[in-house]
């Protein structure tokens, strides 16, 4: 039987995290569907088609799927699930939501935020914030994981998988959208950037996020996060906390500008490829996880960095 | 309307968790043991609404072995009225078997409202809400950063990838909280003595019926693979050129 894997996108497009998943997917070995589930949501699932390795795409276009509301979409999933042997999706906020609700209505035991598939029915997991990692088998029929999109490869394009669209099922009433509130950026994702620069409670104020940290990751193409305590403070909206309840990020180059390190910072950031610290406290925790350390005041430090990456770009 | 709270006691977030050499666990002897704290946010929010009228009583419920009423006694000294105990011979029940539990405890107290931490900060799961909701046929509204109690239903706003939603969800409903819904309150003195005649009513997850075998069979625990600490470099001129011979910029 194949694997049904649950796109993340937002309709118009397709969320690169989506590709990191599909790696855990394949992985599993048998034949994967991609399912598109959304409202005028063609141009993800055509994107989804395009991925390598994908055998077919299900759409599910409908309004009762707008905004992936847990409750429609979850009766969708059970409803698809006796075809499938793993039921599979990145951990994302719209996913977290919905798989659990699958899992229960089909009564199996979900493996949460899987970082190896080391085979079709064992995974590796981290718990305790990353410090542990638990190797589990699943012993129900059908597997329902949720993926660390961090920790693993995109699949490239080059496919092309036919697209079919399947009907709704049942929704049960109950829940109704009222709003969002979606800030536009022109930065890159933070769970897809290539480089992220982070800023925390040292920063002081959002002000000096816009003024201090925001130049930095303009002049090198990142997007930006911040800690725990930056967030809370009100410097920084919630979507850009990285850590073990926040997102959990692993890009080529990540920045840390005034993060002390606590463990649930470290545990969304530490598998990072190059971390740069910068921090005025020489015993900060994040310096034991950082390869290049710069002790001294952010405040001089971090316009003097943006001006060099700047001067280094042009 | 009763709020149910569901409130988990897992290793102080404060402390160093040790990985056994022998890869069977996490050492949870002599360690310092405390609320998940999401679950004191939902412990929290619940008082909070009773305070404003909009409940009438909190009932705070946890599952587990020896000394998990010690959880239950810093609820009920936050405030809650009275506590329910699933008692059982092991901890880290599943969260799938949680729910299960929980859906009996709903359907003998009838709440019109249930609100759980979003995860527990051992397992790091993120599933005992969503699970009892669906279970239940109640609608969610999981990752609650403010929550507005209507007639007859709740206006909760949710932290989302990239922002915020807002959903109305008709009671009785399930929530799951988020770090920034409220702070909770630290127990006084005299609520903390007062905690101590409130009622904890004991039950075994038998006489409820669940069946509490696992399902993932845990192989192996082992520690993460490390990071070492690399080199401090002298200035910022020094760092761009660190970077750039490492690849990244």
């Amino acid at each position: 039987m194949a694997t049904l894997l649950f796109a993340e996108h937002d309709d118009a497009s397709l969320n690169p995290v989506t590709a990191r998943a599909l790696t855990a997917a394949l992985a599993l070995g048998a034949p994967v569907h991609v399912l598109v589930v959304g409202e005028n949501a063609r141009p993800a699932a055509e994107a989804a088609a395009k991925l390598e390795g994908v055998a077919e795409v299900l759409l599910a276009d409908a309004p009762v799927y707008a905004h992936r509301l847990a409750e429609p979409v979850a009766s969708l999933g059970v409803a698809l699930a006796a075809q499938y042997d793993a039921l599979v999706a990145p951990s994302t906020a719209v996913w977290k939501s919905v798989l659990p609700r699958i899992a229960a209505l089909i009564d199996v035991m979900q493996v949460s935020d899987a970082v190896a598939v080391i085979a079709p029915d064992i995974f590796e997991r981290p718990i305790y914030a990353g410090n542990a990692i638990q190797r589990v088998r699943v012993r129900d029929a059908k597997k329902v994981v949720t993926i660390r999109t961090a920790a693993f490869a995109a699949t490239g394009e080059g496919g092309s998988a036919p697209i079919r669209a399947i009907t709704p099922a049942d929704a049960p009433a109950g829940t109704l959208f009222v709003g969002e509130q979606i800030a536009a950026s022109e930065r890159p994702d933070l769970t897809a950037a290539r480089i992220i620069v982070s800023g925390g409670r040292a920063v002081g104020s959002a002000e000096n996020f816009a003024k201090v940290i925001e130049p930095l990751a303009d002049a090198l193409g990142a997007a930006v996060g911040a800690s725990r305590a930056a967030v809370d403070a009100g410097y920084a909206p919630n979507d850009w906390q990285v850590g073990q309840t926040g997102k959990v990020v692993a890009p080529d180059l990540y920045v840390a500008v005034g993060i002390s390190g606590a463990i649930q910072h470290l545990a969304g950031m530490k598998d990072s490829k190059v971390i740069v610290a910068i921090n005025k406290d020489e015993d900060a925790p994040i310096f034991s996880v950082a390869d290049f350390g710069l002790v001294g005041d952010l405040f001089q430090l971090v316009p003097e960095l943006t001006a060099e990456i700047a001067k280094a770009k042009a | 309307m009763k709020i149910l709270v569901p409130v988990k006691r897992v290793v102080d977030y404060n402390v160093k968790i040790r990985v056994k050499p022998d890869g069977s666990g996490v050492e949870l002897a002599n360690v310092k043991m405390s609320m998940n704290p999401f679950d004191e946010i939902a412990i929290e929010e619940a008082l909070r609404l009773k305070e404003a009228g909009k409940a009438t009583e909190v009932i705070a419920v946890s599952i587990g072995p020896v000394k998990t009423d010690e959880t239950i006694r810093t609820a009920l000294a936050m405030g809650a009225d009275r506590g329910i105990w699933v008692k059982t011979d092991e901890a880290g029940i599943e969260p799938l078997t949680v729910a299960k539990i929980l859906r009996k405890i709903v359907e003998a107290e009838g709440p019109g409202l249930v609100i759980l931490g979003k995860q527990a900060i051992d397992d790091d799961a993120n599933q005992t809400g969503q699970m009892l909701s669906a279970l239940l046929g109640w609608p969610q509204a999981t990752f609650a950063s403010k929550v507005v109690v209507g007639e007859g239903k709740i206006d909760v706003t949710r932290e989302i990838d990239g922002g915020l939603q807002t959903l109305e969800l008709a009671l009785p409903a399930v929530l799951t909280t988020d770090l920034r819904l409220n702070e909770p309150r630290y127990a006084s003195l005299p609520n903390i003595m007062k905690a101590k005649k409130k009622p904890i009513e004991e039950k075994s997850a038998a006489d409820l019926g669940i069946d509490l075998s696992p399902r993932l069979e845990v192989l192996s625990t082992l520690e993460p693979a490390g990071r070492t600490a690399g080199k401090k470099v002298g200035s910022v001129a020094e760092l761009v050129g660190d970077l750039k011979q490492a690849g990244v910029i």
